[in-house]
């Protein structure tokens, strides 16, 4: 029913129908990608968009189409690494700390609190610069920026949830405490978690080209829609806008289409909080 | 020996804050809620002990305590010859399954993503051996024995009334065949028609199962129906109990007299004698001195500003009242 509701509204339908047909030509790459991303075309050297390269080709004549949708798997993948990690451990975090209580959540908290006393990227950045920049690392550095975002959500449903007559008849009816917070109060905190997990997708993506464009994140030859945006902004001045222009449109609609999906989801699930950021 | 002890029960409500600090430097007790400030009863087995106060009153939290859902500031709860406060942990945990509760509220008390079999189930999963088809035959088994239908079982508690979900409420407590269960207010969110049903329903199970009943409710016609005796809460204290029969054909205490004078009779012509209280009831931090009622009362004297504490007047007629 909801889904129906999330695919009634054009913006986010079209958002969704994004998403589904980035994550399916990342899947396909190998076989959607009309040549080997890393092949050069010896003929065609920054050639502009025709027909034989829809995108055109960068310096050393690799096609541009094929390195876009090969970089979105990268992207989507770190994402969605750096996405499940901060969630899983956020989620634990929070849990233990919202359940608890007392020592637990305030030594939990306060570490939380000191991880967003750094502005995020600029500790993403000093993550990756101290790790060295492997796709681990950049996964790493994003997953521990978002780690309280999770937390801080988890710990506040808890606090709601463990009040709740179900889960004092939870533990009247004999489960033990891990059993409780598994089975009767997580479960009920996941449509704000599903909420915050999107809008988190599109930043974590945000976060990966940003940056591999400052030359922290994804190194060449491996294509990445930040690192490529970087290199191709060298070319606008001379006239290949194609370099800049796709892998930095790709970004935007991919991140869009997720923000978008995020916030009708959350209009969905709690009309209280629309407008709010 | 009773099945159910309950010795001294105190459960004060901590206000913290700055009022607490001050409190604790000028030297006096700081204030607290004294929601449960000394309670005592037994309950033997195959006896059903009603429960009676106004909202407030901390019949709730009597409850609660004796399941450990909130730990005690003071006293005891027994259970056969198991002390109940003393354990925690596990040993408390397996304890459990003798001892269940039916929520005031059927569809909060209802984890929403489970359905009713897990529900029903969960109970067995956790004290019992038995194989998931056996688990499901006695689930069913139980619904059965509270009026619901096997179709209902993959139901989730959304799909279902009010009444399904106080009986699926009532199938997960009595799937372990606990000898004890403390009824929570079981239908007072329930309509008239349905809240019948819900005695009835509970009188037989006790009646098939052998189980003990603690009652609790503001309803006294229902608590006359299904407890042999009864207690009368107030502020926090029991001020009067009895045999059900002789509590309502003979009440002692003032505030029991004012509680059955409540009791609309459906006899337009009978005239009868009101005892009205005067006022509201006092907040549970500043309760006070002497005879709880005091400041309430039509009765009261000046003896009334002594303590007083239960006493017996009659055979298994104890009442907390100078003027009884």
């Amino acid at each position: 029913m909801r889904w129906r509701r999330l695919t009634r509204n054009r913006l986010s339908f079209g958002a969704l129908c994004v998403i589904l047909a980035v994550t399916l030509t990342s899947l396909l790459a190998p076989w959607v990608a009309p040549y080997d991303p890393d092949n050069p075309d010896a003929e065609a050297t920054l050639a502009s968009v025709s027909m034989r390269h829809p995108l055109g080709t960068d310096v050393y004549g690799r096609d541009q189409l094929s390195r876009v949708i090969h970089a979105g798997r990268i992207d989507l993948l770190v994402a969605l690494c750096a996405t499940a990690i901060a969630l899983t451990l956020g989620s634990a975090l929070g849990a233990g700390a919202g359940y608890r209580g007392g020592w637990v959540d305030q030594l939990v908290m306060r570490s939380v609190d000191a991880i967003m006393a750094f502005p995020a990227f600029i500790l993403a950045m000093a993550i990756t610069a101290a790790l060295g920049n492997s796709i681990a690392n950049v996964v790493a550095a994003i997953a521990i920026t978002h780690v309280p975002i999770y937390t801080r959500l988890i710990r506040g449903e808890m606090l709601r949830v463990r009040e709740t007559e179900y889960a004092e008849a939870a533990r009247t009816v004999g489960n033990r405490p891990h059993q409780i917070v598994l089975y009767h109060l997580l479960p009920n905190c996941v449509p704000p978690l599903v909420v915050q997990a999107t809008l988190a997708m599109g930043f974590a993506i945000l976060t990966v080209a940003a940056l591999s464009f400052i030359g922290l994140g994804i190194h060449p030859p491996q294509s990445e829609w930040g690192q490529m945006t970087a290199e191709g902004a060298g070319y606008v001045v001379s006239g290949e806008w194609w370099l800049v222009l796709f892998p930095g449109f790709a970004i935007m609609l991919t991140v869009l289409a997720f923000n978008l999906v995020g916030d009708t989801l959350r209009d969905l699930l709690d009309p209280r909080m629309r407008g709010v950021r | 020996m009773p099945l159910l002890a309950v010795e001294g029960l105190v459960k004060h409500f901590p206000l913290g804050g700055p009022g607490e600090w001050l409190d604790r430097v000028r030297g006096h007790a700081p204030k607290a809620v004294r929601a449960v400030d000394g309670v005592s009863f037994a309950v033997e087995p195959g006896e059903t002990l009603g429960l009676v106060g106004e909202s407030g009153c901390g019949k709730s939290t009597v409850a609660r305590l004796i399941l450990r859902l909130v730990d005690p500031t003071g006293g005891h709860v027994r259970f056969g010859d198991v002390n109940l406060t003393a354990l925690a942990g596990e040993p408390l945990r397996r304890q459990r399954r003798n001892l269940q509760m039916v929520f005031q509220d059927p569809t909060a008390s209802l984890n929403p993503r489970l359905s009713v079999r897990r529900a029903v189930e969960e109970p067995l999963r956790r004290h019992s051996t038995l194989r998931a088809a056996e688990r499901r035959e006695r689930a069913a088994q139980v619904l059965a024995r509270v009026g619901l239908e096997r179709e209902l079982l993959d139901r989730y508690p959304h799909e279902l009334s009010g009444g399904q979900r106080q009986r699926v409420n009532i199938a997960r407590a009595i799937v372990t065949e606990p000898r004890f269960v403390v009824l929570d207010e079981p239908t007072s969110s329930l309509d008239v028609s349905l809240r019948a049903k819900a005695i009835l329903l509970l009188a037989e199970l006790r009646a098939t199962l052998g189980m003990s009943y603690l009652f609790i409710s503001h309803d006294l016609a229902t608590v006359k129906y299904l407890a042999g005796r009864v207690a009368v809460m107030y502020l926090g204290t029991i001020v009067e109990e009895a045999s059900t029969a002789e509590l309502f054909r003979q009440p002692r205490h003032p505030y029991t007299k004012a509680l059955l004078s409540a009791v609309p009779v459906p006899d337009p012509t009978v005239q009868r004698e009101r005892l009205v209280l005067r006022g509201e009831v006092p907040s549970p931090i500043d309760i006070p001195a002497g005879c709880r009622l005091r400041g309430r009362c039509p009765l009261a004297q000046p003896v009334c500003a002594e303590p007083v504490t239960l006493r017996e007047v009659a055979p298994r007629h104890r009442v907390a009242c100078h003027l009884a």
